[in-house]
């Protein structure tokens, strides 16, 4: 059906493709995985004309087409439901799939036509869509299976879904497979990207592994494992499971009491959650993501206006409900937030001058205490301890941090906050879009704080990530903790349940 | 290598301004090369045309560097066209008032004014932002039609000598002087208003970058204006930085005031500024928001200034405009650079979207 044949590409300096080749078969479903970087998405983009290779051939059904732009790509019959919607939300469902192919005469859109024509569709594939609902009432889920939609109304025979389930529910990744599956059986060709070897198992047929830039081998599914897979995409041998110690807990480090975040409108986003996290222990929140648990990390980290918030928060018995952010720190709060773009790095600062954000005003960033002149030679001996200990590369102080990659990235970040030797260390999604390697040696050196005595309050939308390296997890729903499961005995469907339902 | 690539946007957008100046020039039916030739010579002569440059720059650099300042907080300072207008009266007012105090008291007494007239006038747009969360550009713009209005009616109505019939006010105490560089320089001479408010502009450069790449509060306003968040993540004030950059700001473009009161016309003349508050704008766009291209950018400008005014005198058709459509057609360029950075502007994006 789709056949890239030594593609190259080039951005700068970088060999974001190099001599790739992928070979999907018609009616199949293939997956394409690799780490972060490992130019996956590059290449079908490629293959949907959102960037036209330096060099090679795209076939489509055995003949040579040149896909210049996603226009001739759609033209022959390739879609491409990207990872971050293409939506207009206040527009209806029908209204959104039929922008740029309306029905009807130029001036007025036959919208009957549309809605039908939607419906059909819908109906055929099982994507239970109401063509006349707005937008922005649908669930995430349901955003992307009009993405799928709008694909399909085209007359796509093949889409590329660039990592579909990053932003799905365990509950609606099955639903979604579903759906997959029954495209695949009347006749349809997919791609998709992800770097969850799991859903690789489950769904696909047919496995492209690449890395650095090159596809390194195409496997059956059925002749393959979890294993294999990894070892192929980092090249070596990897750890999938977390080895951790009977964790030693000591005395009570964070007291939370009745805490509520009020968002806009005056709703509450977090309502009266009260939890304790004591020293040694790593206590994990689960949760769908968006049900509180940023508005938690970011209340306890001091980010949240006083006036936002109500409740009680307790470090050390001292209370520190209307601090900032500055004084927590300095009262031994690190924090390694869930957005590192937005939050975490100066993306247009050099990597030594990020390694001391937070610290900034004190050694060894200033040569004395008080002082306002940046002793420079010792912020980058600082940084290069940084980069040394948590294996930064590039290990060069002077590259802006926007250089790096996401895995390396946060790396930075955790240095940094590791730096502090924090006595309660908030971390949201620390292993977010990080490639693998890096997940083990992030869940290591988080394991290794916590026996330190270190209290760890863990967030992450990786429910495996979370029962793997919690000793206590808190289930959030809708604001609220809805209970609390011991991840050596909980089964994922029992926290999936609390999950979702809230009880 | 990274000085090089910095400087190379600049100098295509220089060369390209210059190349289609250069086909208008054809065009109204004169000499290009003459043109260049005489508006070259003339910016550059010994000791007229370099004094004149210079003088011409001093106010740039001031308002460069105070755009400059605010950028890098994430702030637009649209402003600086009325801060220096109010510091400029303010140190004329504090050098009239105080006329009788000895210099070594008067001077630094002037530039306070200046600077914390500036500064103030400044502040006010950050701390409406801060407090209010109302956008400085459009508060900027507002206390510019403020500024000039009310430093009009002072002069009208307050500090002008009875009887002159120039929107002036009196003039201000000679120990208020600050000394022409004529006087250090031998065949300098000392009618050229050159004075020693240029080296003060040279030595702001070298503060205004220690300051925003040396110390914690440049760090902090920096961090802020290249991504707030992280800064309040990190611990910083966000709303105490957008009233120090604009203080800092404000209190730059102030010293403008200092240049045209007590180094040139030894009075508030008003509406003496010929758009320095703007044209710093364009000045820290073509320096690239970084304290040695604010420099070179503010010398091109000054020459131009000055080689205008003879291309004007000097040629049948072509007029001082040219300057003004040399100037707009470099911003254009500048501003058009993330056009010429195509591929690599790309490349940004792609990184960007892979959280």
């Amino acid at each position: 059906m789709l056949e890239l044949r030594n593609i190259t590409k080039r951005f700068g300096d970088v060999l974001a493709n190099d001599q790739v080749n992928i070979t999907v078969a018609p009616g199949t479903i293939h997956a394409i995985v690799g780490e972060n970087g490992a130019g996956k998405s590059t290449a079908m983009r490629i293959a949907y004309g959102f960037y036209t290779a330096d060099s090679g051939e795209i076939l489509i059904d055995g003949t040579v087409c040149p896909i210049a732009t996603p226009h001739d790509a759609i033209a022959r019959g390739v879609g491409m439901v990207h990872q971050h919607f293409m939506l207009v939300g206040p527009m209806t469902v029908a209204e959104n799939i039929v922008l740029g192919a309306e029905p009807g005469s130029a001036l007025a859109l036959d919208r009957a036509k549309a809605s039908a024509d939607i419906r059909r569709l819908s109906d055929e594939f099982k994507l239970a869509v109401d063509p006349d609902a707005i937008v922005d009432t649908l669930s995430v889920g349901q955003q992307q299976r009009v993405e799928l939609l709008k694909a399909l109304y085209r007359r796509a025979r093949l889409l590329i879904l660039d990592e579909p389930t990053a932003v799905l529910t365990p509950r609606e990744v099955e639903e979604f497979f579903a759906i997959l599956r029954s495209m695949r059986t009347q006749g349809k060709t997919v791609v998709i990207i992800t770097h969850k070897l799991s859903e690789v198992l489950a769904i696909s047929d047919e496995v492209t592994v690449m890395r650095d830039g090159r596809s390194v081998r195409r496997l059956q599914t059925k002749d393959t494992n979890a294993a294999e897979l990894a070892h192929l995409m980092v090249g070596r041998e990897v750890l999938l499971r977390v080895d951790k110690p009977e964790a030693t807990v000591g005395t009570t480090k964070l007291s939370v009491r009745n805490l509520l975040v009020k968002g806009p409108g005056a709703i509450a986003r977090l309502d009266r959650v009260s939890f304790d996290v004591r020293a040694g222990e790593i206590v994990g929140i689960a949760g769908v993501e968006g049900n509180g648990q940023t508005e938690l990390i970011e209340a306890l980290a001091g980010l949240t206006p006083p006036s936002q918030l109500s409740g009680e928060v307790r470090l050390d018995g001292q209370d520190i409900t209307r601090l900032g952010a500055r004084i927590r720190r300095e009262l031994g709060v690190a924090h390694i937030p869930e957005d590192r773009h937005r939050r975490g790095l100066l993306l247009e600062f050099d990597l030594a001058e990020n390694s001391i954000l937070g610290v900034h005003y004190r050694k060894p960033a200033v040569a004395y205490a008080g002082g306002i002149f940046l002793d420079n030679p010792a912020i980058r001996r600082h940084a290069a301890g940084i980069i040394d200990a948590f294996d930064v590369r590039p290990a060069n102080p002077d590259l802006s941090a926007r250089a790096l990659s996401g895995g390396n990235q946060q790396k930075l970040i955790v240095g940094r906050e590791f730096d502090l030797r924090p006595t309660l260390l908030l971390v949201s999604q620390p292993t977010r879009g990080v490639d693998i390697g890096a997940i083990e040696f992030i869940h290591r050196k988080l394991i290794a704080l916590r026996d330190s005595g270190c209290a760890v309050l863990l967030v992450s939308a990786e429910l495996e990530e979370v029962t793997s390296l919690s000793d206590r997890v808190l289930v959030i729903h809708a604001g609220r903790i809805v209970g609390e499961v011991d991840p050596t005995i909980a089964t994922v469907e029992q926290i999936g349940l609390l999950m979702t339902r809230g009880h | 290598m990274k000085l090089l690539r910095e400087l190379m946007f600049p100098l295509i957008a220089v060369l390209a301004a210059f190349v289609l100046g250069a086909i208008m020039v054809l065009i109204v039916g004169d000499s290009p090369i003459q043109t260049y030739a005489l508006l070259f010579s003339s910016a550059l002569s010994w000791p007229d045309g370099i004094g004149y440059t210079l003088f011409y720059a001093t106010p740039l650099i001031f308002t460069g560097l105070a755009v400059l300042v605010a950028f890098r907080g994430g702030l637009l300072n649209i402003g600086a066209e009325g801060q220096l207008y109010v510091a400029a009266f303010a140190t004329a007012w504090t050098a009239i008032v105080f006329a009788n105090l000895t210099a070594w008291v008067l001077l630094p007494l002037c530039f306070l004014a200046a600077i914390v007239a500036g500064g103030v006038w400044g502040a006010i747009p950050g701390l409406l932002k801060a407090r209010f969360g109302s956008h400085e550009v459009i508060n900027t713009i507002m206390l510019n039609f403020v500024a000039v209005a009310l430093v009009s009616y002072l002069t009208q109505y307050h500090y002008k000598a009875p009887g002159d019939p120039i929107m002036e006010t009196t003039t201000i105490g000679a120990g208020a002087h600050i000394a022409r560089l004529g006087r250090f320089i031998p065949g300098f001479p000392e009618r050229i208003p050159l004075n020693l408010t240029f080296v003060f502009a040279l030595l702001a450069c070298l503060l205004v970058y220690l300051f925003l790449w040396r110390t914690t509060w440049g760090y902090e306003i920096r961090a802020t204006g290249s991504n707030p968040s992280a800064a309040e993540y990190g611990g910083i004030s966000i709303r105490r930085q957008m009233v120090l950059a604009m203080a800092v700001s404000g209190a730059l473009a102030g010293m403008v005031g200092v240049n045209e009161v007590l180094g040139y016309r030894y009075r508030y003349y008003d509406g003496f500024s010929a758009n320095y508050g703007f044209t710093g704008i364009a000045v820290a766009l073509l320096g690239r928001n970084h304290p040695v291209g604010v420099l070179l950018a503010a010398l091109l400008f000054g020459m131009m200034i000055r080689g205008g005014i003879f291309v004007d005198a000097f040629t049948n058709h072509v007029s001082k405009d040219l300057v003004d459509v040399l100037q707009g057609i470099v911003i254009l360029f500048v501003a058009a650079e993330a056009m010429f950075r195509g591929p690599f502007a790309q490349y940004g994006l792609l990184k960007r979207s892979k959280v």
